[in-house]
């Protein structure tokens, strides 16, 4: 039977409002009729998510962060699902060191990170602003994508890759038709969480546009130093329910984020 | 001529020598049993064999070929593994044709194969089922199967048996001699347990440190253990160092401290001159004290006694050390009484 704690039932409230309570303050301000951001809202309006589609910019940098995202996924999936094979798979010398440095990139403080690969990228080597970004997402996407997949490996049965060898499979053939068919669900929770890390992205993103490119949330930092309408109020929630979908997919493929902390 | 011949084989890992100048001979349609305790080099010799390890030196022949730097998957083998490793993804039916599949064997007979192997392995109706859903015995047959099916020139067993319960590992194994028998398939079979790898096979050879120390029929081994380790590992618990030895045709007179045994000569499994003896406990026969010297007995005093059901064990301590005998007797001997160890002159056996 389960006790009745009156004290902890009050402090787990009071942290849900806290930590809740300006996600409910922005979605009921998103519906202000008027043109200056107001809490409460003095009426009902969906003008502002009118003003979305209207206003030139969220839409283009919309597609870029998706296009941004989605290759920048692609490019880390494609280094990411062989490095955290040989990672669970093998054992060899210096491992804890390259374990170390495929992680480092969230250990790094963002703006260093973006700070640098611009220096390098755009200033040194000249790379087209659209090269510079998508190397940057991918570089943020890496670590979550290593460590999901490597998780994952780790409770895949090496065994059974022997066995498709000793049945005649060829060693690619083996990884496409036994080893990945297997950590399907870990590559899906990878993909989806370092999409939310990407597309979310302010930090690196920030160095990485210009005029002509840009991100969604640097394009709603630009607005918002520009004008204090509800539109940001209205973004952030059609955003809000975006990143809530990708989260419960994850939660029903993966059983949730505990996916993160077991090793 | 052998069908399979491991010549001079070395195998080391993170320069570690588990493997050195290791020979290993099997003829066709025979099971070779690997039978040694952990870290004895049985499954790298069979991982070696599959061609999941590359020997660092020696050759290993089958069949008239160079296998050496063949790679797994043109070996044509079959391998069993002790986790089973049935694909998690696949059905029993996907599980099965797997092999078949990859050897581009067309639809319909994989059909025919497949479902005639599952018969083999009394699994029919299962073809839907997923590894998951099926018991431990249920997926060991399943990977027998997997492992037949694509008819394999070898057939490899690594503990297969070692994640069951006790009855079902009987019942399986007897499954496993029947169906090796009935294709005649040449197997090699790893385990710890002596009793299994006794009971399946027409040789066992038994390992140690890397080196076989006996390779013969489960009978022979059983009766002629050729070394203290193989005795020790097959239950002999008894051991005497003699310190003469004198060979009267297949009599064999020994002497120790004064005292004369005889035993009967070992059919060429150990080498003439060997002088320790060797007794099982069961064979050891512990009689009451009369108090007069004879050949082949020893006096001594019961040191400890305990009831193991069918039999009581004695400890009894003699001039020559401890002994350990089982008797099944009504009224026990109690600690301290005086008896007299017999030793039969045909089990008493010399090792090396």
């Amino acid at each position: 039977m389960r006790e009745k704690h009156f004290g902890l039932g009050l402090f787990s409230l009071l942290v849900f409002i806290f930590l809740l309570g300006p996600l409910l303050i922005i979605s009921v301000t998103s519906f202000e009729p008027g043109t200056v951001l107001k809490f409460p809202p003095e009426g009902f309006s969906l003008r502002w998510y009118e003003n979305i589609f209207k206003t030139g910019g969220f839409i283009r940098t919309f597609q870029i962060s998706i296009i941004v995202s989605l290759l920048g996924n692609l490019l880390a999936l494609i280094l990411g699902i062989p490095a955290a094979y040989a990672l669970s798979r093998y054992d060899f010398k210096g491992k804890s060191l390259l374990n170390a440095i495929f992680l480092s990139p969230v250990l790094i403080p963002g703006i260093v990170l973006g700070f640098t690969l611009m220096k390098y990228l755009i200033v040194v080597y000249q790379l087209p602003m659209y090269l510079g970004l998508l190397i940057g997402h991918t570089i943020i996407m890496l670590p979550f994508i290593i460590r999901v997949i490597a998780s994952s490996l780790s409770s895949f049965d090496f065994a059974v890759e022997e066995a498709a060898l000793s049945l005649g499979a060829g060693r690619v053939r083996t990884f496409f038709q036994v080893v990945l068919p297997n950590i399907r669900s870990g590559i899906l929770a990878a993909v989806l969480i370092a999409f939310l890390e990407s597309f979310n992205n302010v930090d690196i993103s920030v160095f990485m546009t210009g005029p002509g490119v840009s991100t969604l949330p640097i394009q709603m930092l630009t607005y918002v130093e520009n004008y204090f309408d509800p539109t940001i109020a209205a973004i952030s929630v059609l955003l809000m329910v975006l990143t809530g979908l990708l989260m419960f997919f994850i939660e029903r493929i993966m059983g949730g984020l505990t996916y993160f902390t077991k090793r | 001529m052998a069908l399979l011949t491991l010549d001079q084989v070395s195998v080391a890992y993170d320069n570690q020598t588990i493997l050195k100048d290791f020979s290993l001979e099997l003829e066709k349609g025979k099971l070779l049993s690997l039978l040694g305790p952990s870290g004895c080099g049985k499954t790298t010799t069979l991982r070696l064999i599959a061609g999941f390890l590359e020997a660092k030196q020696g050759k290993f022949l089958f069949g008239g070929k160079d296998y050496t730097r063949v790679p797994v998957n043109k070996r044509n083998f079959g391998f069993v593994f002790q986790s089973y490793a049935l694909f998690p993804h696949l059905s029993v039916y996907d599980n099965v044709a797997f092999g078949l599949r990859m050897r581009k064997v067309k639809d319909r007979d994989v059909s025919e194969r497949v479902m005639r192997m599952l018969e083999v392995v009394n699994l029919n109706g299962f073809e839907k089922r997923f590894p998951q859903e099926l018991s431990g015995g249920q997926r060991q047959r399943v990977a027998i199967a997997r492992a037949l099916v694509i008819e394999p020139d070898l057939l490899l067993f690594d503990e297969p048996l070692s994640n069951l319960d006790a009855n079902l590992r009987v019942n399986m194994r007897v499954e496993i001699r029947r169906i090796q028998q009935e294709l005649g398939i040449t197997t090699l079979y790893v385990s710890h347990d002596q009793e299994e790898c006794f009971s399946i096979s027409d040789q066992v050879a038994i390992m140690n440190k890397g080196i076989v120390e006996q390779l013969d029929r489960p009978e022979t081994i059983f009766k002629y253990p050729a070394t203290e380790f193989v005795a020790r590992f097959i239950g002999f618990h008894n051991f005497i160092e003699f310190d003469e030895r004198s060979d009267a045709g297949d009599a064999i007179s020994l002497k120790v401290g004064g005292r004369l045994f005889t035993a009967t000569a070992n059919p060429g499994t150990v080498r003439p001159g060997a002088r320790k003896g060797a007794i099982r406990p069961d064979d050891l026969i512990v009689s009451g004290d009369t108090g007069q010297e004879a050949a082949n007995a020893l006096p001594g005093m019961i040191k400890v006694s305990t009831y193991l059901g069918r039999s009581y064990q004695y400890v009894v301590e003699t001039e020559l050390g401890d002994f350990t005998a089982n008797q099944e007797m009504e009224t026990p001997y109690f600690s301290g009484q005086r008896v007299n160890l017999i030793f039969p002159q045909d089990k008493l056996v010399l090792v090396e």
